[in-house]
């Protein structure tokens, strides 16, 4: 691995993992507003429309850092990806530019509108600009994810006489069938970071014995939304996805569950270091067969392992997928079992005074952020060494005219304006949790004159 | 075909300009129109709607240039790496200065972010000029279509010229007052009392400005590159677009001294339409000139994706536009009307 390649993979890994840590929670919440002000129209509630904005106000500061670093994203294709861009612009330049052509537009407008136009708009009208926000930014969360699916499980597509990929059918690349499975449990994982958050800031207000019935609202939205969410991203969605790796990249699937050699009946990892020098799990504790009956349904089917593969196709970082994916499914586990204990004691009408689970509850919101970036990480190494998985490996991918001394420069200047934005965005948000929801963030302020 | 998504990627790149030239304009101007923090609170307020889905026009047209013409973006963007970074960090800091300003109401804290508001504002518009006279003059792509730029090298237009040589510094200047002309009249148009008053004389001394160097750009552009002259002698129906600007500009000159703002407005958005018109269609069939004699240019044929992918993305591009467009004079509607100090700036952004 030469320095400029290096550099441009710590580069994009850097400022992707960094973007999604805001759009998680921004396509999360569209949802929960969205569900937040039609719950206050039908029972015409107040309070559900001030919960919406309070939250609203969050999401609007989420959302501008979300745009801010995802412009980044856009440009990096073709800065530190030029041959990989040349390769593949045909196709994925679909995608990307639909994102810029119909969402972008949607979310920034309507977005305005919803946050400045509450008066002017009236009640249905302002419900139906939030849900076109919410539109807006779940159909942008499907074109990234029909262009990373594209690049896992490559469809429609032909490769011309110079080398370059065209496309050759639009529908195979809308809906691939990579896509639709990714999608859902993209998006779920998104709801899952929001419920969190928006539990975390009702226990916090519980806790601080203060907005108690915002408090309760949010813990009683946070956590039922949260546990249905949570069950259907381990089930059908993430079992799918295991399915179309068993079937499309089986040695990612054996790289991920650090497999070393195929077997009949194989067993699950639940924990262990892998050593790749000896090629073998330091440590481990199996679940016997299990593997065999996840991914075939059958106990003593074959699972092939890595040494059923070549090296050269091995993920380069196995460690790394195989920490990530553990990280995400325990984390995923661990979710449900605090959601079900939260919405057993909520039905109880105990959680609110629970306070041991209210911390539980306050301080576990980090960790969706873990797992959906570990879950990311997950599919983007697994997905090593190719960047269009089996026709273009990511060593050619690469800008051959940018030096590793240019990239450091914008590594490092990354590295620095993302810290000072992190910094300035959790002051704000801190701030805005702390003057709570009673007195709701004015959106609209006064009236406009003119 | 490809000329068509060359004339429809230069459509949203001129759209991009003019929309999101405003609110850079306001943001030169900013510091010197509103002398208080209460005046210049006033001044954002009248682009605070609209600023961010004016940017979408970039990155919109960035997607499309990306799907339409893959080698373009691809060495393009790898061969203008620092200033496309550079321009990436002053875009961020710049929404930054919008968007922190209001949170924290201590003078420091609002002078620093409306500070550096304007200086990031002036910086892109100097940037984006440059960025237009690299195009203008040509790259030194090697011979699969590739190149790098330094910064600088010796300011001097040479093959192996930086980003910023005396032409293409000349060029973000007639950006940079180009755009203060517009910000100033947006401003005009969009206020009223003190703050209307300073951007129209900001406006009107700007305008010799504009006037000045363009002219002077005139001459540079037909020393440097005098083939762009080329397709106007072939194609002589391409003179409507030098002259549309010329009237672009005369008509700012007129509505400004009958202190029609809104007229004078739209005459600078024609101006700037219209000379990036000219630009385009002198460039025409090239994307990016190669200043190596040796090595071709990347020409709109060479850069073009698929035949198949552009007749599909004609379908839902024209479908998103469309849309689009409809949004557009959606907000501007629900938010007409003049920027009084009674006007909310994001709060909860």
């Amino acid at each position: 691995m030469n320095d400029a390649l290096l550099i441009d993979r710590l580069q994009f890994a850097f400022t992707v993992t960094y973007h999604y840590l805001f759009p998680q929670l921004t396509m999360g919440l569209a949802l929960l507003i969205v569900l937040l002000k039609w719950i206050g129209l039908k029972k015409n509630d107040e309070r559900y429309h001030r919960a919406a904005k309070f939250w609203a106000g969050i999401f609007a500061v989420n959302f501008a850092l979300g745009v801010i670093t995802g412009i980044p994203m856009e440009f990096q294709f073709g800065t530190n990806w030029a041959r990989f861009s040349r390769f593949a612009g045909g196709v994925i330049g679909q995608t990307l530019a639909m994102e810029g052509v119909f969402s972008f537009f949607l979310e920034s407008t309507f977005l305005g509108l919803f946050l400045f136009g509450e008066k002017r708009l009236g009640r249905k009208a302002h419900f139906a600009t939030a849900v076109l926000v919410f539109l807006g930014s779940w159909l942008s969360g499907y074109l990234i994810v029909a262009t990373d699916a594209w690049m896992q499980s490559p469809v429609g597509y032909l490769i011309g006489s110079d080398g370059i990929v065209q496309l050759r059918d639009f529908g195979a690349l809308l809906l691939n069938p990579w896509a639709l499975w990714q999608y859902a449990h993209t998006m779920l994982g998104a709801v899952i970071t929001a419920c969190f958050v928006v539990g975390a800031v009702g226990a916090y207000y519980l806790l601080a014995d203060r907005s108690h019935q915002y408090g309760e609202l949010f813990i009683r939205v946070g956590v039922t939304v949260g546990l249905i969410a949570s069950i259907l991203v381990l089930f059908p969605t993430g079992d799918q996805q295991g399915k179309n790796l068993a079937h499309q990249q089986p040695v990612t699937l054996a790289a991920m569950e650090g497999a070393f050699t195929t077997q009949q009946g194989a067993p699950l990892t639940i924990v262990g270091q892998p050593d790749m020098d000896k090629m073998k799990m330091d440590n481990p504790a199996h679940i016997p067969n299990m593997l065999s009956f996840l991914t075939y349904y059958r106990w003593e089917a074959e699972v092939k392992g890595l040494d059923a593969f070549p090296r050269e196709q091995w993920p380069d970082n196995i460690p790394l997928l195989y920490y990530s994916y553990h990280i995400m499914v325990g984390l995923g586990t661990i979710f449900i079992a605090i959601l079900l204990v939260s919405v057993f004691l909520l039905r109880k009408s105990r959680l609110f005074h629970s306070r041991w689970m209210l911390w539980i509850l306050l301080l576990s919101f980090p960790f969706p952020y873990i797992a959906n970036s570990a879950g990311w990480l997950t599919a983007e190494l697994g997905r090593q060494p190719w960047i269009v998985y089996g026709i273009f490996r990511t060593v050619q991918g690469t800008s051959t005219t940018v030096s590793a001394g240019n990239g450091l420069f914008t590594l490092l200047g990354f590295l620095g304006m993302y810290f000072v934005l992190g910094v300035l965005f959790i002051f704000m948000i801190i701030r805005k949790i702390n003057k709570g929801p009673e007195e709701p963030i004015d959106l609209q302020s006064s009236h406009t004159s003119g | 075909m490809e000329t068509l998504w060359f004339c429809l990627v230069a459509f949203m790149l001129a759209a991009y300009v003019i929309l999101d030239g405003f609110d850079l304009g306001v943001g030169i101007v900013h510091l010197l129109v509103g002398r208080n923090a209460e005046e210049r609170k006033q001044v954002l307020a009248a682009i605070a709607p609209y600023w961010d889905g004016n940017e979408v026009w970039l990155l919109a047209a960035g997607g499309t240039l990306y799907f339409a013409f893959p080698l373009l973006y691809a060495s393009s963007f790898s061969g203008f790496y620092l200033p496309l970074m550079i321009v990436l960090w002053l875009l961020m800091l710049r929404g930054g200065g919008i968007e922190f300003r209001h949170q924290i109401h201590h003078p420091l804290w609002i002078s620093f972010w409306d500070t550096l508001f304007s200086v990031s504002s002036i910086l892109l518009a100097i940037f984006f000029g440059a960025a237009l006279g690299n195009v203008v003059r040509g790259v030194p792509l090697n011979e699969e279509g590739y190149f790098f730029e330094p910064l600088w090298t010796t300011f001097t237009v040479v093959p192996d010229a930086g980003i910023l040589d005396w032409f293409t510094i000349l060029m973000g200047v007639i950006a940079g007052c180009t755009l203060t002309s517009h910000g100033a009249l947006y401003l005009a148009m969009k206020t009223t009392g003190t703050i209307q008053e300073r951007s129209r004389s900001i406006a009107s001394a700007a305008w010799w400005s504009v006037a000045g160097t363009s002219a002077l750009g005139l001459i540079a552009t037909s020393a440097i590159r005098p083939q762009i002259w080329g397709n106007f002698s072939t194609y002589g129906w391409g003179y409507i677009f030098p002259a549309l600007a010329l009237c672009g500009l005369c008509g700012i000159w007129v509505f400004g001294r009958k202190r029609r703002d809104a007229a004078a407005f739209i005459s600078s958005s024609v101006f700037i339409g219209a000379m990036l018109s000219t630009t385009a269609f002198g460039l025409y069939p090239n994307l990016l000139p190669s200043s190596i004699d040796s090595s071709p240019a990347i020409t709109v044929s060479r850069a073009a994706a698929g035949t198949y992918g552009l007749n599909i993305g004609l379908v839902w591009w024209i479908i998103g536009i469309v849309l689009a467009l409809g949004y557009f004079s959606f907000v501007y509607r629900t938010f007409r009307g003049k920027s009084t100090p009674e006007t909310p700036v994001s709060e909860g952004y």
